[in-house]
């Protein structure tokens, strides 16, 4: 037990943790895991074949691509983040929660928001703004339950019994804060009925936003918290200290003022003002040097315990987490140059880079913490490493599958639509053309993808089994 | 030096950062908001300058009531999710596509629709690239106009209307905004429409297609034609005049 310290841990081992709460959120991320990817592969599905949109409203791709992405970062990876660091700061704070009825209310009140977005985004009530799709009452919502997590994250730390903020709060707080800042400023907007509202921004201004907003939610929902749980779960899993505490330091600063600049990345070449564009692409490319710092420091901390990662499939997990942390955040500043961008741009090379960073990093990163979790949450053993086993190389072939498939889609497409002829003219005039020569990578991401939700339900079914199996005793107790 | 040191007693007296902030974490907290939003501010605060914002475009103009419910329909339907409104200026797009896109043709989208990636193509030349009736034939068979597409058919905007108290509300809303719609343009969009309307459906009759003014598909044709068409105008006046 390395990351806390130890002079302390004697007198502060009566802290009664609530445990209970953290049970939930990984119930809550399993299960919103399962459906999101469920969406996901039912639209790779209608992109390979288009019969599958069913023939519904309720079923075509503009309505469900929404809510496979809200499903797969809101309720699967904020689940998991909120199970994580409820669990952790606990520990490196050595004090219960703040409040048992605001760590409820934040839980029911976030599930409650995932269902109204199920229902809506198939309905097609929706913003139109990719990752802020839900309408304004939802948007309430979540300002309203993201505040009862703050105070109950703040008044953890006010009551906390170790003097020091240990790494992964750091994080975690940068976390809190910024997406707060983001959710509402993005969606600031004038309502027209109970369902429908307006942006106060309009046109490019609206899009700067957005993006500032979009590239933010991936660096402060899918990144900075994934970082801060890298920090607790991963030297616990290893039973070796973190690297470096000077890394830390200077990673941790960087990386929170330098991300915030990159969206404009994403209107390269748009009618927004260049110089605003130029900022975006400059930050992007800096933002190498504090990713790689928090990948290194991650590797660098399984020093001396490489033997673990040939036997214990979530030292695999995070390896191949942390692995690919470093590849999308390498690939990311790449397709932030222009000249880059100008192929990569409106091509699946981006669904691909995504897809890297959400399924390697996010997912794995996911399984890692619950594989490590569960067990101990339940004082019991895991019910099967085999299985574990398997769902890691399913996964991981599922992931090289997909992503290998979108580069080679993206670029195809990418070469296509700028092909000229010696005349001078396109050499693929038809649209339909471009599209159809991806047929055979759709297939193959549909395959990637759905060995990913394979793994998927493997670990449930183990998870599951493993709670099963538990003691009774320490199941009632339950804590 | 690794954190083996950073756990033991005398690193709490010895480091800067740990004395400094980790004890510290009101202090810490205000740090990491004064550090995530400087990006922010300095990005998004001068578009709404002159001469460092988005540039403007004479004689664009806001959507009328008809195209704005056709507009809602394409929002709602998660039309971005595959097609963009951003033409960038790159000889094989304008080839495709039509003149690149201007940030003051943007000037009245609220929401913004640039889009980021097509799995059909461009839309912001679309407006008068085809009659009514192509976009008639294509979003009930997409396949009948364009061979070999995978876009799903949207036969339910072939149904379901459109409301006019609706979209006077959207007006209403867009008003508040800061879209000049006056008054009388909300009150007389009932008006507004009809004419609209019919003119859409007396074009789609003549080429034996049977629609109805009140239905959903009608507003989203509208819209289409509409995509576009005043800043390519606003650009051919500019060359012209040169």
């Amino acid at each position: 037990m390395s990351v806390e310290p130890q002079t302390q841990a004697a007198s502060l081992s009566a802290v009664d943790y609530d445990d209970a709460i953290v049970k939930k959120f990984i119930a809550a991320s399993m299960l919103f895991g399962v459906i999101g990817m469920t969406v996901g592969a039912l639209i790779a599905l209608q992109l390979a074949w288009w019969p599958a949109n069913l023939g519904l409203e309720f079923t075509s791709f503009g309505r469900l691509r929404p809510l496979h992405t809200n499903a797969v970062i809101f309720a699967f990876t904020g689940n998991f983040i909120f199970a994580g660091i409820y669990y952790s700061m606990q520990r490196l704070l050595k004090t219960r929660l703040f409040s048992d009825a605001l760590s409820n209310i934040h839980f029911y009140g976030w599930q409650a928001i995932i269902l109204s977005a199920a229902i809506t985004l198939p309905l097609g009530l929706t913003q139109g703004k990719e990752y802020a799709e839900l309408i304004w009452p939802i948007d309430l919502s979540i300002a309203v339950i993201w505040v009862v997590f703050a105070i109950n994250f703040f008044g953890t730390i006010a009551k906390r019994r170790v003097k020091h903020l240990y790494v992964a709060i750091w994080f975690y707080m940068s976390m809190v804060i910024t997406i707060a800042v983001l959710h509402i400023v993005n969606n600031l907007s004038i309502p027209a009925t109970l369902t429908r509202s307006y942006p106060i921004y309009a046109g490019m201004t609206d899009a700067l936003v957005q993006w500032w907003y979009g590239h933010n939610a991936v660096g402060f929902l899918l990144t900075t918290p994934i970082l801060g749980l890298m920090y607790y779960f991963l030297p616990k899993s290893v039973e070796r200290p973190v690297f470096s505490y000077r890394l830390s330091i200077i990673h941790f600063w960087a990386l929170i003022f330098l991300y915030i600049w990159a969206g404009p990345h994403h209107l390269l070449y748009s009618a927004l003002p260049d110089w605003a564009q130029t900022l975006g692409m400059i930050f992007s490319i800096m933002l190498i040097a504090p990713s790689w710092g928090g990948m290194l420091n991650g590797l660098l901390t399984l020093r001396g315990a490489w033997d673990k990662l040939r036997t214990d499939p979530i030292v695999k997990f995070w390896v191949v987490a942390v692995t690919f942390y470093g590849m999308s955040t390498f690939e990311g500043p790449m397709m932030s140059i222009r000249v880059v961008n100008s192929l990569s741009h409106f091509t699946d090379w981006t669904i691909g880079h995504v897809h890297s960073g959400a399924l390697g990093w996010v997912g794995m990163a996911a399984f890692a913490t619950f594989y490590w979790l569960v067990p101990r949450l339940w004082n019991t053993k895991l019910h099967s490493q085999g299985l574990a086993t398997a769902h890691f190389w399913l996964a991981t072939v599922g992931i090289v599958l997909y992503v290998v498939a979108m580069w080679s889609s993206g670029i195809t497409q990418g070469l296509m639509w700028r092909a000229i002829d010696d005349a001078g003219q396109l050499q693929f005039p038809s649209f339909v053309d471009t599209v159809l020569e991806l047929m055979p990578f759709y297939w193959i991401r549909l395959v990637g993808g759905l060995m990913y939700l394979t793994g998927l339900l493997l670990a449930c079914f183990n998870l599951l089994m493993t709670v099963k199996n538990a003691p009774a005793a320490s199941a009632a107790a339950a804590k | 030096m690794t954190s083996h040191d950073s756990r033991s007693p005398d690193f709490d007296k010895s480091h800067w950062h740990r004395q400094l902030l980790e004890h510290r974490s009101a202090l810490f907290a205000v740090l990491v908001t004064v550090g995530i939003s400087i990006g922010g501010m300095v990005e998004i605060v001068p578009m709404y300058s002159m001469s460092a914002g988005p540039e403007t475009l004479e004689g664009v103009t806001p959507y009328t009531p008809l195209e704005l419910a056709g507009r809602d329909i394409y929002v709602s339907e998660g039309c971005y999710n595959c097609h963009s409104q951003w033409v960038r200026p790159f000889r094989d797009e304008t080839l495709r596509y039509g003149e690149w896109s201007r940030a003051g043709e943007y000037a009245y989208d609220r929401p913004f629709q640039l889009g980021s990636r097509r799995i059909g193509p461009d839309l912001h030349r679309v407006g008068g690239k085809y009659p009514d009736a192509w976009h008639w034939e294509h979003m009930r068979d997409p396949r009948s106009t364009s061979p070999g597409s995978i876009m799903p058919p949207y036969t339910w905007l072939y149904e379901k209307t459109y409301d006019v108290e609706d979209v006077q509300a959207s007006m209403t809303a867009m008003q508040t905004a800061g879209v000049p719609y006056t008054d009388a343009d909300i009150a007389g969009a009932g008006a507004t429409i009809d004419a609209q309307a019919t003119k859409i459906v007396s074009n789609l009759a003549a080429t034996g297609a049977n629609a109805q003014q009140d239905k959903q598909i009608i507003a989203l044709i509208a819209y289409l034609q509409r995509i576009g068409v005043d800043g390519r105008n606003a650009i051919a006046a500019q060359d012209g005049g040169q």
